[in-house]
């Protein structure tokens, strides 16, 4: 006799999910608590500062980011929906855009840190660049991990379209989930790093 | 509906032909992996043991060499103050992070857990693999520390800047280890929520689950939130270090007569806040699944339902909830403010509220019972006054003006060393000895469980009260040698009883670590699948259970604790 683990890829009757899609959110309460340390640290800095900088940083080109990222978030719903309505070449191009849009953001911020340190303003030159870097460098190994995991889901993985189709349609929703609140994230660091007086 | 939809699972394939280092190497069955993480984390136990057996010589004796071995750690055998302090840093994190949480997380979570609830494997097996290699690499990183030019972390498990932040690489590698730990546990605390969830046998509310499960569960909520908080200020302490960044370096600070060129405006208190936010919920994950342990072993032994089930899991999960808001009561010396003190103040006298009904229900549930002294109940029984001690020696503490006097001294150390080591290890112990024949098929021999019960317990009071007294005579903690100081020349007769005491107990635990081996293959062996004649599920499946748990699905009819007039156990899986 085999192992048997139930509700793989459908939701239990009395919680309403299924196992992956509880364990995402606890994943993400914990990621809440990783960036609130952060934020956290962010105010408690600026709070005990003399001096801190801002209209530094290249607005325009975080705005563009901002919509950049927002659209890859539709593209990943887009992708989610078209297994839901079991088509699956659309799928595969909404995931492509998705991962193209990611590494687009990924570009543009390189561009950023790159101007930055090309003026000199490094995370050593004062409190508020660490807090940036860190926290922008934080976040953009979250769109590397998320970039990664749809790029498995894309290609090697998307054969679990055969087999188990229900499964494989849990596990975009599941990456998606992840894909939003790495969104989300971002929509609280743009205000706060970039336009924040 | 609810519990084995057949269809619907997922089957892992061909389980019973996997080579051998697939079964026990690589292994994805939750008990294996439960062994892997009780095993490593013994070895660990005892390693971070060992090294304070080695401090006790220079505390009891300072300035002589340490026979035999000393030869092998300095030149001249004496404890150098560099060595002191390394061992110091590194005794306390491999206790905690590297020994008594997987120990008591790592392993009873994942062997118990599933069972328990009557799954047949963790929800993510894969996964659960992952944590414990995670784990394993972490402690590979912690040991590898030890061979870095200038010796392993010294800067103490807290690690406060500014002296961390400027301290030799060692501290670097110690970050990097603590990434690894913290993943590790991030990880298995998922893996332990969404089994205890989803994976409920048919009829198993979570009312009906033992204590020992609401105990890993909570416990796992608090890891999973407890723990990014110092990932975060791990991170940032290695940019601190790397990167030149300045959290928590603030402005003009001069090392050696040199001003530091850095740009300054950090804060040092932030990485006390950030750190002492999971450091003390962490206090709770050591106590939580020990608390859990006791209540299984208590029922089981007193052949009596549980005294207040339902208040005692409320306590638990509020215990749960107010251990994330009683964290600055560390930092009353650091000047936060009265304010900020008053609040954590009046936070941990609240928190003392739910331990004591814990404690009063374990109690109630040992008043009228036909107790057996067996030597896993006899750990049991002794964690309830030594956690007591570790408890209310606390309070003197929590208020900010008590503390004044106490902060920083051996009384801190005595304090909590009783909540964790003969209350949490004790438990630990008791645990074993209670689930060995689950686990191996075989008793563990009980004339020598005995031994080892009577010697440790004497043995560990020695160490840990004589602290008590020796701090409110206001020795500080971390002294390298306390006869240069005259209050300290004062109490140094009492450092000698405690590193005698501290030896005594390390020889006590030889006929425990050769019975754990021993009884695997002679013990007297288990008759039925339930020997000590309990109530919850594992005692449903074979000794040992086979990969799958149980062969056929269990079902649950009843609340975890029931027996009858005869004092027989009502199981939860009869019908």
């Amino acid at each position: 006799m085999s192992v048997i683990i139930p509700y793989v890829d459908e939701p239990h009757p009395m919680t309403g999910v299924t196992n992956a899609k509880l364990a995402i959110w606890l994943f993400l309460a914990s990621e809440v608590m990783l960036f609130g340390a952060l934020f956290s640290t962010y105010i408690i800095l600026r709070h005990g500062s003399t001096h801190w900088p801002s209209g530094e940083l290249n607005v325009p080109l975080a705005t563009i980011n901002t919509v950049i990222l927002i659209t890859s978030s539709v593209t990943m719903v887009m992708a989610w929906a078209s297994l839901k309505m079991k088509e699956f070449g659309k799928f595969k191009m909404h995931m492509a855009l998705t991962i193209l849009l990611s590494c687009i953001f990924l570009v543009v911020k390189g561009f950023e840190y790159h101007h930055k340190f090309e003026v000199g303003h490094t995370p050593a030159s004062h409190t508020f660049y660490a807090i940036y870097f860190a926290m922008t460098g934080l976040h953009g190994l979250h769109i590397l991990g998320g970039i990664a995991v749809n790029a498995y889901l894309l290609w090697p993985g998307s054969k679990m379209w055969l087999t188990e189709p229900e499964r494989f349609t849990g596990r975009i929703e599941v990456s998606g989930l992840y894909w939003h609140f790495v969104d989300l994230v971002w929509i609280f660091l743009f205000p706060m790093l970039y336009l924040l007086p | 509906m609810s519990g084995h939809g057949t269809g619907a699972g997922h089957a892992h394939e061909g389980h019973h032909e996997l080579p051998f280092w697939r079964k026990y190497i690589f292994s994805t069955d939750h008990k294996v992996i439960g062994l892997q993480y009780g095993i490593t984390a013994t070895f660990f136990l005892l390693f971070g043991f060992g090294l304070m057996l080695l401090m006790r010589w220079q505390l009891a004796f300072p300035g002589q060499a340490i026979p035999v071995i000393g030869k092998m750690i300095s030149d001249d055998g004496v404890l150098t103050p560099e060595l002191y302090n390394q061992f110091g840093a590194m005794h306390g994190t491999i206790m905690i992070f590297l020994g008594v949480v997987p120990m008591a997380v790592g392993a009873f979570a994942n062997y118990l857990v599933p069972l328990q609830v009557g799954a047949q494997d963790m929800a993510f097996p894969k996964l659960n693999s992952a944590s414990y290699w995670v784990y394993f690499c972490g402690g590979v990183v912690m040991l590898a520390s030890f061979f870095f030019e200038g010796g392993a972390a010294a800067s103490g498990w807290t690690s406060y800047p500014p002296l961390s932040d400027i301290a030799n690489n060692a501290q670097s590698v110690w970050l990097v280890g603590m990434v690894f730990l913290i993943t590790s546990s991030l990880l298995g605390g998922v893996n332990t929520i969404v089994t205890a969830i989803q994976l409920r046998a048919k009829g198993l509310g979570f009312m009906n689950w033992p204590v020992h499960v609401w105990a890993q569960v909570i416990t796992a909520f608090l890891l999973l939130l407890a723990f990014p908080p110092l990932e975060a200020a791990g991170v940032l302490q290695l940019m601190d270090r790397l990167a030149g960044t300045s959290f928590f370096l603030p402005s003009g600070l001069v090392v050696s007569g040199e001003p530091l060129k850095v740009s300054g405006g950090g804060n040092p208190l932030l990485w006390q806040h950030l750190f002492w936010f999971l450091a003390h919920p962490e206090v709770y994950v050591l106590i939580l699944p020990a608390v859990g342990i006791i209540g299984e072993i208590y029922v089981t032994n007193t052949r009596k339902p549980l005294y207040g089930y339902k208040t005692l899991v409320y306590s638990l999960i509020f215990l749960g909830f107010m251990s994330f808001i009683v964290w600055a009561h560390h930092m009353f010396m650091t000047g936060m403010g009265v304010t900020l003190s008053n609040f954590f103040q009046t936070t941990t006298m609240i928190i003392s509220i739910p331990s004591v009904i814990i404690l009063t229900t374990y109690l109630l549930t040992l008043w009228g019972g036909s107790i057996r002294y067996n030597t896993a109940m006899l750990f049991a029984l002794a964690f309830l006054p030594m956690f007591a001690i570790g408890g209310l020696t606390g309070l003197p503490l929590g208020l900010t003006a008590s503390d004044i006097h106490l902060h920083d001294t051996y009384y801190v150390i005595g304090h909590f060393h009783y909540v964790v080591a003969p209350g949490t290890l004790f438990a630990l112990m008791g645990g074993v000895y209670f689930w060995y024949p689950k686990i191996t098929g075989r008793f563990m021999s009980e004339t020598w469980g005995k031994i080892h019960f009577w010697g440790s317990i004497i043995a560990i009071n020695g160490i840990f009260m004589p602290m008590l007294f020796m701090g409110m005579a206001g020795v500080s903690r971390r002294l390298y040698d306390q006869t240069v100081y005259m209050h300290g020349a004062a109490t140094q007769n009492l450092n000698v009883l405690m590193s005698v005491s501290a030896w005594i107990l390390a020889v006590m635990q030889i006929p425990f670590v050769i019975n754990m081996f021993v009884s695997w293959k002679t013990g007297k062996k288990c008759e039925s699948n339930n020997p000590w004649d309990a109530t919850t599920l594992e005692w449903a499946a074979t000794c040992p259970p086979p990969h799958e748990n149980f062969t056929t699905p269990v079902e649950v009819y009843r609340d975890p604790y029931q027996f009858n007039t005869a004092n027989q156990a009502i199981p939860q899986f009869k019908a």
